[in-house]
């Protein structure tokens, strides 16, 4: 247990349901991924010490903080975290440099002063010390806040939807800033987000939630390409979840062959997925190529599909579109250039071609 | 101008708002943070003062307080005198009478402050007793300062219970609103005229005060 990171266990039952496992290592960003109400919160109070779970354990660096069985919960006070709140939670009636002093009770008197300013600095917000919070913008609150969060030199820190609060130029902002001090905070980091945008920018690694239980946690990449479940594949924006059966495998040439509708889609190869069996499937949009009029291509061949458009919706450099699969009650949807869609005279009600990619498929435990 | 009465009646004030404000803190923040059984009773009990009429509360203090009652008994057989018609008598009185001016401004100070203010200086190491001092008590210190101001002003002003409970003894529980009515009742108007509009100043620069001071802290939280 020398190793210095976060490990956490949480389970509880009832009107808060908590279905957590979780292990954070030193100077790693932990994005916990999850729509609104789904315990996201509830995780980073618990491991503050503000909420008691009903069961399980949290060890940071070794030092048990919480242990159900044996009767440890130690208080918020001793547990030496950095919380940065939603709203932030300022101190109204202390400056700037205030908020950020009083949380060094941990070192001497003599030397507050200075490493206020230090983390004054060290957040961008110099020369505006003496300023009361609601004398500051929103985004000069959250880094304050993040200044104060970092004030005890925290074992962990924790960030509750940080760039909630703040317009899209400053959250921009402010991201690039993070991942730049990023490199001098050691601690284990968990971010708390509905936006996918933002965890996939931020994150080393994405922990996915919903209903208070951790699903699956990788790397951003590998979460975007390879969700476990169709619950997560969903969680994290895919629109194109299907529920298809394999249908043969061909080893020589390394493909695996799905029945979907009246398809027969190839795969990436995958022997040992039983033939007959019911699988979840997901294409992201991104790899459904469209197939121009004018010039029909090679890459038409992989897995064609046909249908009619049923919704066209141009959202400035790209426009989406949604097909409905000829003969049966199923969209796929894609994203496609808006001058592409032009070009190739795409409206609503009109026919439409498109590819799989086959290498992009990417097939799941069919979930019950 | 019976300056007696008046020094009577400040020195009441004092000592009701000294004893009852520490007192109107704990109970406040009680009620405004913490749920619990008998919590409306509590609420009910601290608004009562409000809305029965002072002889009523001056009947069942005097009853209380009388030499046939517990606390009666005990507080004579302890200080070697009465406690009803005596200034020690007033003051208790008094402060039960301004309960509700004391509490209820507290607690809705204390309400106002929200919970992650809380949490985070928690978070930020402050023991409780140093986020009560460091935190709270500045934040609701608006609250508190308006308790203060209208416990003291509504003592001075203080009829009904004081008459009940103290009588009308010069130099002892003669308070300034007893005097003035004295004054009426001998047709002497020009002094009660005097210590009439006295109160009123007070009253009306009390309650300025007030105002004013919660513009000024309301800036901060904009």
């Amino acid at each position: 247990m020398s190793e210095k990171c976060l490990q956490l266990q949480l389970q509880q039952s009832g009107l808060i349901p908590l279905e957590v496992e979780l292990t954070v290592k030193q100077g790693e960003i932990m994005v916990l991924l999850g729509p609104s109400g789904s315990g996201k919160t509830t995780i980073l109070r618990s491991i503050s010490g503000l909420y008691k779970p009903s069961s399980g354990q949290i060890i940071c660096n070794g030092n048990t903080w919480f242990n159900q069985k044996e009767q440890i919960n130690i208080s918020t006070q001793q547990r030496s975290v950095g919380f940065l709140f939603q709203h932030y939670a300022l101190f109204p009636h202390l400056t700037a440099k205030q908020n950020i002093g009083i949380a060094l009770g941990h070192i001497e008197k003599t030397y507050r002063s200075d490493r206020a300013q230090q983390l004054m600095d060290m957040v961008h917000m110099q020369g505006l010390e003496h300023r009361f919070p609601h004398q500051l913008s929103g985004g000069q609150q959250q880094r304050i806040a993040l200044a104060r969060a970092l004030a005890r030199d925290p074992d962990v820190l924790l960030l509750d939807e940080p760039f909630s609060a703040v317009d899209h130029q400053t959250r921009i902002k402010l991201i690039r800033e993070l991942a730049q001090l990023r490199d001098q905070l050691k601690m284990p980091i968990i971010h708390v987000t509905h936006d996918l945008n933002e965890a996939r920018r931020i994150a080393d690694k994405i922990c996915v939630i919903h209903h208070g239980k951790t699903l699956q946690v990788n790397t951003p990449d590998n979460i975007m390409s390879g969700p476990l479940t169709k619950e997560v594949a969903s969680l994290i924006g895919h629109y194109n979840i299907f529920t298809g059966s394999i249908e043969k495998h061909d080893q020589a040439l390394h493909k695996t062959y799905l029945k979907w509708l009246n398809y027969s889609l190839e795969t990436p190869y995958q022997p040992d997925l039983e033939i007959g069996k019911e699988v979840d499937w997901v294409i992201p949009t991104e790899n459904i190529i469209l197939h121009r009029r004018d010039r029909p291509s090679k890459g038409e061949r992989e897995n064609p599909v046909h249908g009619i458009i049923e919704e066209f919706i141009p959202l400035g450099e790209t426009t989406s579109v949604s097909i409905k699969v000829n003969g049966n009650e199923q969209y796929l949807s894609l994203s496609v250039p808006t001058h592409v869609a032009r070009r190739n005279g795409l409206d609503k009600g009109g026919d439409i071609s498109v590819s799989l990619l086959c290498e992009r498929i990417h097939l799941m435990e069919k979930s019950v | 101008m019976d300056w007696q009465a008046l020094q009577i009646s400040l020195w009441l004030g004092f000592w009701t708002a000294g004893l009852l404000i520490p007192l109107g803190i704990i109970v406040a923040r009680t009620l405004a943070w913490h749920r619990f059984f008998g919590r409306n009773i509590i609420q009910t009990l601290v608004a009562l003062p409000l809305i029965l009429p002072p002889t009523v509360l001056g009947f069942y203090l005097l009853t209380a307080f009388g030499n046939r009652s517990w606390l009666g008994q005990n507080y004579e057989s302890l200080f070697g005198e009465p406690l009803v018609f005596s200034f020690h008598g007033l003051v208790f009185a008094s402060i039960i009478f301004n309960i509700p001016f004391a509490v209820q401004p507290i607690q809705r100070a204390f309400e106002s402050i929200s919970a992650s203010i809380r949490e985070a200086a928690w978070c930020s190491g402050l023991s409780n007793w140093q986020t009560f001092w460091k935190i709270e008590l500045p934040l609701a210190w608006p609250g508190i300062f308006s308790a203060l101001i209208l416990t003291f002003a509504h003592t001075l002003g203080e009829f009904g219970v004081v008459l009940m409970i103290g009588g009308n003894i010069e130099g002892e529980t003669k308070t300034i609103a007893i005097s003035i009515y004295d004054r009426v009742q001998a047709f002497d108007n020009e002094s009660a005229g005097i210590m009439s509009s006295l109160l009123l100043l007070i009253s009306f620069i009390a309650i300025t005060c007030i105002y004013s001071l919660n513009d000024r802290l309301d800036k901060r939280h904009v």
